[in-house]
């Protein structure tokens, strides 16, 4: 279908699909011409039409984030604001519909683009949307009977103190009172006026088994039984709090839902009421395997959005290359630690996973060198990076063999990265890749055929390993990928044993990455780190909406950011690759045994941090 | 059992009946109590095994230690159970959130006792940087005992293993003849914890009198959660 698109090289994506549809559609399509916005407003009326002739006839195949915005006192209605993209690259289609507050409906894009399936609910959980036509419309996030919609302008939480951070009662006087104190009960609770706690029952649980058509049920003319089974929240292949509930007939999958919300921790409510930089923190925390490429994306977001302002400076060259280190040695983090917990699913339990976490080890006191922590970098910064890469690296904390380390970073480097990690890869290539348990269990198992991946949003090594050859380095490249040579691995087959080898290609790519990143490193000893003048704690960003992204190990994370020119975000959102890369589950599940669930779903290499955000 | 033969030794003497200085080398026991407990102990503060519970960040980090560099077998707490019924030691590593806080009380109600509670991190202890979130539990103590707290953001693998030699002095300290020490040297079962509920928002059944008392006064009510926010204001 991307065959017939014209190639348009000097319009931008939005211009050219905004006359193709305004002629399409005339007067239900406008153009968004608030300050510092993009993309087109869609009368909801007409909705699912446009975004049908958006895929279909303009390529935009791939819808990547789906959100909601509340615009109270702004306008006073809800936004939804659809990201779409073509497979074969390029910049996005900005979608926005707008409903009124009271009785905010919207119809839903399910049937356009699967993959708005979870997003859509999510909006539904937070914001209070409803979507008409939307199959399986019910909280995700929080637990249904939770009061209210949290994300909405106008909803306070119980420990709330006011709007916007820095809060009066911690700075500049520093009177700081335990919210506890505050609260009637000593918890972080608030019940509406109305509840009476005397004959309630709980919905929460119901409504995680509806039209799941609960029970046991025996036919005699078959040989199996039908039953529901819930697997989670605590189980030790859920890869912490996730669950499933999964409809089975004998051993075989016929339905199965994700169960989410048990780490929801709120990320984007406490990021509207941060400053901006208060946030990056925050990042490390979503996918905390990989927080410096989390930090980067965010980086990358609001800089696109201070980018629009007078007296911004980009990064400097050597902040890109520092940049791009850190990223790439993420990605081997996490790959390796991918690896060893997929195959802690398969069965090997615990011995692939030992030599991975060594790896990590390493690569974890490179961190801790640099930044100050193992796992929660904070490291980037809006225009840079928080510090340079020390001269030396030691510490008393990390022993081996008993002896103080101690080594020049650039040797230490150079090992890591020419020798030691090479190795390792090699090491783990060589062991699992042909081992009987890994094909075995994994070759034709869990199938997501292309049209799918592309259709369920999926991301990253899963999208890759259904042969589609989408890198956001490579599609809407950032940082200083254009000038770096590396290949996008794909594999075609679509099953768990592909989405492991992509991971394993995918690592040697980056030690490919990290290979060019080091005479780099060398060039630009010296030269500043951060653009300006560096320790800018609170950045000037202008109204506006951005929407950045970077290529996670995971799948491609964006953070979609509105401003009101103030210190905090107006709205933050996350759009994470492993809540989405979930909404396949089910369609890769679907037929296979219950035990390959199990596997399948370490293959999707979700973290829950992020999920569940 | 310890290094110090002889430490171990005076370990068992009872203060209440002391051994003559020129007997200490000979007399070991003076007290059945304190031999049983010091038996017991020792065996139990070499074997905790932590259920394969993992909530957040700090889950990480505790699958660090459980690995080679660390290697948390060195305290004999390396068999790591996914079953509550042969775990000894719950490690709530993460953030507790008010969905999660509903299984975790479950889980802790079906360990076997005697059982421990390690909240790890600043999540786990009092909410951390999540606190104000509407879905965050302020610290897994407002619902189960917490025996050891390791503060951290996620705590260092050497954090959480000196965290583990703190729980084993506490279990050192546990007296089989003082049924106060711990609930499960009392006589009888010990009480569950009774299951928060997920309603508007998370109800502690502890405190439904509270609901009730304020339900009843209807008007009250209104009164006295405003007034703690125009506190708020006040101070603001």
């Amino acid at each position: 279908m991307t065959d017939q698109v014209p190639a348009a090289e000097n319009l931008s994506p939005t211009d050219e699909a905004l006359s193709v549809l305004q002629n399409q559609f005339p007067n239900a399509v406008r153009r968004d011409d608030r300050d510092g916005y993009s993309g087109i407003v869609v009368d909801p009326a007409r909705l699912v039409e446009v975004a049908t002739y958006a895929r279909d006839s303009l390529g935009y195949d791939y819808l990547s984030s789906a959100t909601a915005v509340d615009y109270l006192g702004k306008g006073d209605h809800l936004e939804m604001v659809y990201h779409a993209y073509r497979t074969t690259g390029g910049a996005a289609l900005v979608i926005k519909a707008q409903t009124d507050r009271e009785a905010a409906t919207l119809p839903s894009l399910t049937p356009v683009w699967p993959g708005a399936n979870f997003q859509e609910r999510e909006a539904y959980d937070l914001m209070g949307i409803r979507f008409e036509g939307h199959p399986n419309l019910k909280r995700i996030l929080l637990w249904e009977g939770f009061h209210g919609h949290p994300l909405r302008k106008d909803w306070k939480e119980p420990y709330y103190e006011q709007e916007q951070k820095p809060f009066d009662s911690r700075w500049p006087n520093g009177r700081v009172v335990r919210s506890e104190e505050h609260n009637p009960y000593g918890k972080n609770v608030q019940y509406p006026d109305d509840f009476d706690l005397d004959g309630y029952t709980s919905p929460a649980e119901a409504a995680v088994y509806e039209e799941m058509n609960l029970g046991v049920d025996i036919r005699s003319d078959l040989a199996t039984e039908r039953m529901v089974v819930s697997l989670g929240p605590q189980h030790p292949s859920t890869h912490g709090v996730f669950r499933m509930v999964a409809q089975i007939n004998g051993e075989t999958i016929q339905q199965l839902e994700p169960v989410m919300g048990y780490l929801h921790r709120n990320h984007e409510q406490i990021g509207e009421r941060n400053t901006f930089l208060q946030n990056m923190p925050f990042t490390d925390r979503l996918d905390y395997f990989c927080s410096l490429s989390n930090n980067l994306g965010y980086a990358i977001a609001v800089e696109q959005l201070m980018s629009l302002g007078a007296r911004y400076q980009p990064p400097t060259y050597r902040a890109e290359v520092l940049r791009v280190l850190m990223a790439e040695l993420t990605r081997i983090v996490n790959h390796m630690v991918a690896i060893g917990f997929l195959l802690n699913d398969l069965g090997a339990f615990f011995t692939p996973m030992m030599y991975a976490m060594i790896e990590r080890e390493l690569i974890l006191d490179f961190f801790e060198a640099v930044t100050g922590s193992r796992m929660m970098c904070n490291y980037m910064r809006f225009g840079g990076t928080a510090m340079d890469l020390p001269e030396r690296i030691r510490g008393e904390a990390n022993l081996v063999n008993d002896r103080v380390r101690d080594f020049n970073t650039m040797e230490f480097l150079r090992e890591l990265i020419l020798e030691r990690l090479p190795r390792a890869v090699d090491q783990i290539n060589e062991y699992l890749t042909t081992s009987e348990i890994v094909t075995n269990r994994c070759i034709g198992v869990g199938v997501l055929p292309r049209a799918d991946a592309i259709a369920l949003s999926t991301a990253g090594p899963v999208l890759r390993a259904s042969g589609v050859a989408y890198d956001v380095r490579r599609a809407e490249p950032y940082s200083i990928y254009p000038e770096l040579e590396f290949d996008v691995v794909v594999r075609d087959h679509g099953d768990i044993y592909d989405r492991y080898l992509v991971r394993i290609e995918e690592m040697i790519e980056s030690l490919k990455i990290l290979r060019q990143i080091l005479p780099k490193l060398e060039e630009t000893q010296g030269q500043p780190f951060f653009a300006g003048r560096g320790g800018i704690y609170s950045p000037r960003v202008p109204a506006g909406e951005s929407y950045g992204r970077v290529e996670n190990p995971k799948g491609e994370l964006g953070f979609y950011i509105v401003s009101d020119g103030g210190q905090n975000p107006w709205r933050y959102h996350v759009r994470a690759p492993s809540f989405i890369n979930l909404t396949a589950l089910e369609r890769m599940s679907k037929g296979y045994k219950i035990a390959d669930a199990v596997g399948i779903l370490g293959s999707i290499d979700i973290v829950l941090g992020e999920v569940d955000r | 059992m310890t290094d110090n033969g002889k430490d171990f030794l005076r370990e068992l003497h009872d203060p209440e009946a002391p051994v003559p200085p020129e007997l200490q080398s000979s007399v070991a026991v003076t007290s059945f109590g304190r031999l049983l407990s010091t038996v017991y102990n020792w065996g139990r503060r070499n074997s905790i095994w932590p259920m394969a519970f993992g909530l957040a960040c700090c889950a990480i980090e505790m699958i660090a230690t459980a690995a080679s560099r660390f290697d948390q077998s060195r305290f004999g707490m390396e068999v790591i159970r996914a079953s509550p019924r042969q775990a000894d030691l719950m490690i709530i590593s993460g953030t507790v959130t008010k969905k999660m806080v509903v299984p975790i009380v479950r889980l802790y109600n079906q360990m076997a006792e005697p059982k421990y509670v390690l909240a790890m991190g600043a999540c786990a202890i009092g909410g951390g940087p999540f606190k104000e979130g509407y879905n965050v539990v302020s610290g897994i103590d407002k619902y189960l005992p917490v025996d050891v707290y390791v503060p951290g953001c996620p705590p260092t693998p050497q954090a959480l293993l000196y965290g583990f030699i703190a729980l084993q002095k506490k279990i050192d300290q546990q007296m089989l003849t003082n049924p106060n020490s711990v609930p499960w040297y009392g006589r009888g079962p010990s009480e569950a914890v009774p299951l928060p509920i997920l309603g508007p928002d998370v109800i502690d059944p502890r405190q439904a009198h509270m609901l009730r008392r304020r339900a009843g006064a209807a008007g009250q009510e209104a009164a006295a959660s405003p007034a703690a926010e125009s506190d708020l204001e006040a101070e603001a």
